[in-house]
């Protein structure tokens, strides 16, 4: 207990003997989610299509957004899938220290398990999402490939790159509320800022650099790529930016765990 | 032979005090940026409070520890870091073995998920392992006495049943240091009945437990030593007789002067506000020690808010354990009770208390005599030491608890022989 003593490895170790209640947490908020709504799990069926309908009729038939030989729902669907995630995990993620308020200042626990469990609970929408992606793609005749065993993959990263940005916006929302309404503009901007309802072909040539910076890029590429075929992400601008933006995963990541630690021993007065 | 289980090592807690949630945006952080430092410094220096400060004892195995002192005292705070919930600015504390709290029942419980998802959930959070919970899960539901309701959303629950099932969840779990705050046992006679029930197991079955309490018996019955916080520091520690002695007298140390602030802890309709309570001696100068058989005068000032036809005053003596040794009514005598009109009153009680030496203290009120119905009540204004000394030299008394409270008057005389011993004649 003695403040010097905190060292970011062995609280990470010490998150392994909270697992129990990271997934209680996880659980709580699904349970809580949609227990009260009456068409329940649906939303999350529901909420996509409608997406899906309004994207196909402005950017597929109305502005023709390039898709190769896949057809607009589709094409869009498999972005939409990992960045719905994304931007709910993030969302949720940024506003769960000061949600949870009730619960750190009360009782001991690693902080950590907060933000981590919000992440943790968009997997059970994301699977379910998932549903409706197979709808499509039976709708339109489309098989994916063994690629599709690269998945998880980007799953882990638009996962990690949730949790960086999270574990920084969650720990300064305790002390700055203003976070809180910033958020949602972020992930406006930052999805239009990734090929969710346009490709990356549409993109010039001199911008393609920024786009291939950005994490979210690389998984909604990477998803198309699995699970419709076209190029692999990266093939469109270059592998090394690819892999720059995996090094700002890491580094978003790492800065935010270091923030996080540094100020968690405070969350209890200032929130 | 007894172990440490807790170690506090000159804890400090400092706390920014004031305009802290509104200082606190980021516009405000822009702005203290631009500002020189000497008088970020200056500014951080007015804002802040040592909440504990140089605070150091330790809690043996098996010990039951009362935590006293008034609200603000440091008490909270001092749990708050013992439980990890927030860091300390300085020193150490080291806890030997498992923490748990009776700090707060029912944390993370959610009014959307029934009994049983809860039982599960606050467990975990209270650091229980699923297993454990599902060992003893049975056991908590008949504890809790919700059998029936344990599928039901938690927000169908009365309060009681709520409040049993999240202690029933809390009393679960074991540590070797429990830590329970009052709060808690503002339930109902039954509720509180088994908080300390569980108290009692606890601590005999060796574990160790500290308690904040404003609750003086409480704290004699289960507490074996106790220490005594003021302004952020330990002012008082030993046996919890000895330290809630000196918190009672403590508590009411500065009304020397007998002012009853109006937030002062008080029962009453209201009709009359008691204002001032003080004692005065011959010369009317306001004393807190009184010499043995001296007599005094009792001056109770009081404000009246609306039309009273029967009103009494009232002026009792209490122990400060608070057991009332003797009472004065103003309808003592078949004196008729008051008519007031509202203003502002002094009334005045002649007496001579006929107590022994000990630590005592005034408890005042007004009341109406026909209904029985108080309209103000205030306990403990003040604290009385009756002296071991009187105004005539000689008369003296050993102070000793056991030889009661009360001073009869009236006088032995001298032994008058009578014949003689039976002994002497028997030789």
């Amino acid at each position: 207990m003695n403040p010097a003593r905190r060292s970011l490895v062995a609280g990470l170790g010490e998150l392994a003997e909270y697992r129990e209640l990271l997934f209680y947490l996880a659980w709580r908020d699904i349970k809580v989610r949609y227990k009260q709504a009456v068409l329940g799990v649906a939303w999350i069926v529901i909420q996509p299509v409608v997406s899906i309908a309004i994207f196909s009729f402005l950017f597929g038939r109305l502005l023709k957004v390039p898709t190769g030989d896949v057809p607009y729902p589709v094409f869009a669907y498999a972005a939409l899938l990992p960045w719905n995630y994304f931007a709910g995990a993030l969302t949720r993620g940024s506003g769960s220290l000061v949600g949870s308020a009730g619960l750190f200042t009360k009782v001991y626990f690693p902080r950590l398990v907060i933000p981590l469990s919000a992440i943790l609970g968009g997997l059970v929408d994301l699977g379910i999402s998932f549903l409706v992606l197979i709808g499509l793609m039976l709708i339109y005749g489309i098989t994916p490939s063994l690629l599709i065993l690269t998945l998880p993959a980007f799953i882990v990263l638009a996962s990690l790159t949730a949790l960086g940005f999270s574990l920084w916006l969650s720990a300064l929302n305790v002390r700055y509320r203003d976070v809180g309404h910033l958020v949602p503009f972020f992930v406006q901007i930052w999805m239009y800022a990734t090929p969710v309802v346009y490709g990356t072909d549409l993109i010039p040539d001199r911008f393609r650099p920024l786009l291939a910076l950005n994490p979210m890029t690389t998984v909604t590429e990477g998803f198309r790529w699995a699970l419709v075929g076209g190029a692999p992400p990266g093939s469109t601008t270059s592998f090394a930016l690819v892999g720059g933006s995996l090094g700002l995963v890491v580094i978003v990541l790492w800065t935010g765990l270091v923030y996080f630690r540094r100020t968690e021993q405070t969350f209890a007065d200032v929130v | 032979m007894s172990n440490v289980a807790v170690e506090v090592r000159d804890l400090g807690k400092l706390y920014r005090i004031g305009r802290k949630k509104s200082a606190d945006t980021l516009r405000d952080a822009v702005a203290a940026a631009a500002r020189g430092r000497a008088r970020r410094d200056q500014e951080e220096a007015e804002r802040t409070l040592w909440a504990l400060r140089d605070v150091s004892f330790e809690v043996q195995e098996g010990e039951v520890l009362g935590v006293l002192g008034k609200n603000g005292a440091g008490k909270s705070t001092l749990f708050k870091i013992l439980a990890r919930v927030t860091e300390p600015t300085e020193g150490q504390v080291t806890v030997y073995g498992r923490m748990g709290s009776l700090l707060e029942v029912g944390t993370g419980f959610h009014p959307e998920l029934t009994g049983r998802e809860n039982v599960f959930l606050n467990g975990v959070i209270l650091g229980m392992k699923r297993r454990d919970i599902e060992r003893k899960f049975d056991e908590i539901v008949a504890f809790s006495g919700v059998e029936r309701f344990i599928d039901t959303p938690v927000k169908r629950y009365s309060s009681g049943m709520y409040a049993r099932l999240a202690f029933a969840v809390a009393s679960s779990v074991e540590p070797d240091v429990l830590l329970v705050d009052e709060v808690l046992s503002v339930g109902d006679a039954e509720f509180q009945k088994r908080c300390f029930e569980r108290m009692h197991a606890l601590s005999s079955s060796g574990k160790t437990v500290l308690f904040i309490s404003h609750s003086m018996p409480a704290v004699r019955a289960l507490c074996s030593r106790a220490i005594l916080l003021a302004e952020g520091r330990v002012v008082d520690e030993g046996s919890a007789e000895e330290v809630v002695a000196r918190y009672l007298r403590a508590d009411f140390e500065p009304s020397s002067e007998g002012t009853i602030a109006p937030s002062a802890p008080r029962v009453g309709t209201g009709e009359v506000l008691l204002r001032r309570a003080q004692v005065l001696d011959r010369l009317g100068k306001p004393v807190s020690r009184l010499l043995l058989g001296q007599p005094v005068s009792i001056l109770l000032a009081f404000e009246v808010r609306q039309p009273i036809e029967d009103a009494i005053l009232e002026a009792g003596i209490s122990t400060t354990d608070g057991v009332r040794v003797t009472t004065s009514f103003s309808n003592d005598g078949g004196r008729a009770p008051d008519v007031l009109r509202p203003g502002s009153y002094e009334a005045r009680l002649d007496i001579e208390p006929g107590l022994l030496p000990r630590s005592y203290t005034l408890d005042v009120g007004a009341h109406h005599v026909n209904r029985g119905l108080t309209m103000d009540f205030v306990q403990g204004v003040l604290s009385l030491e009756v002296l071991n000394e009187s105004e005539t030299s000689g008369d003296r008394h050993l102070p000793n608890p056991t030889r009661g409270f009360v001073r009869p008057s009236g006088m032995w005389q001298r032994p008058t022989r009578v014949g003689d011993s039976p002994t002497e004649g028997g030789r």
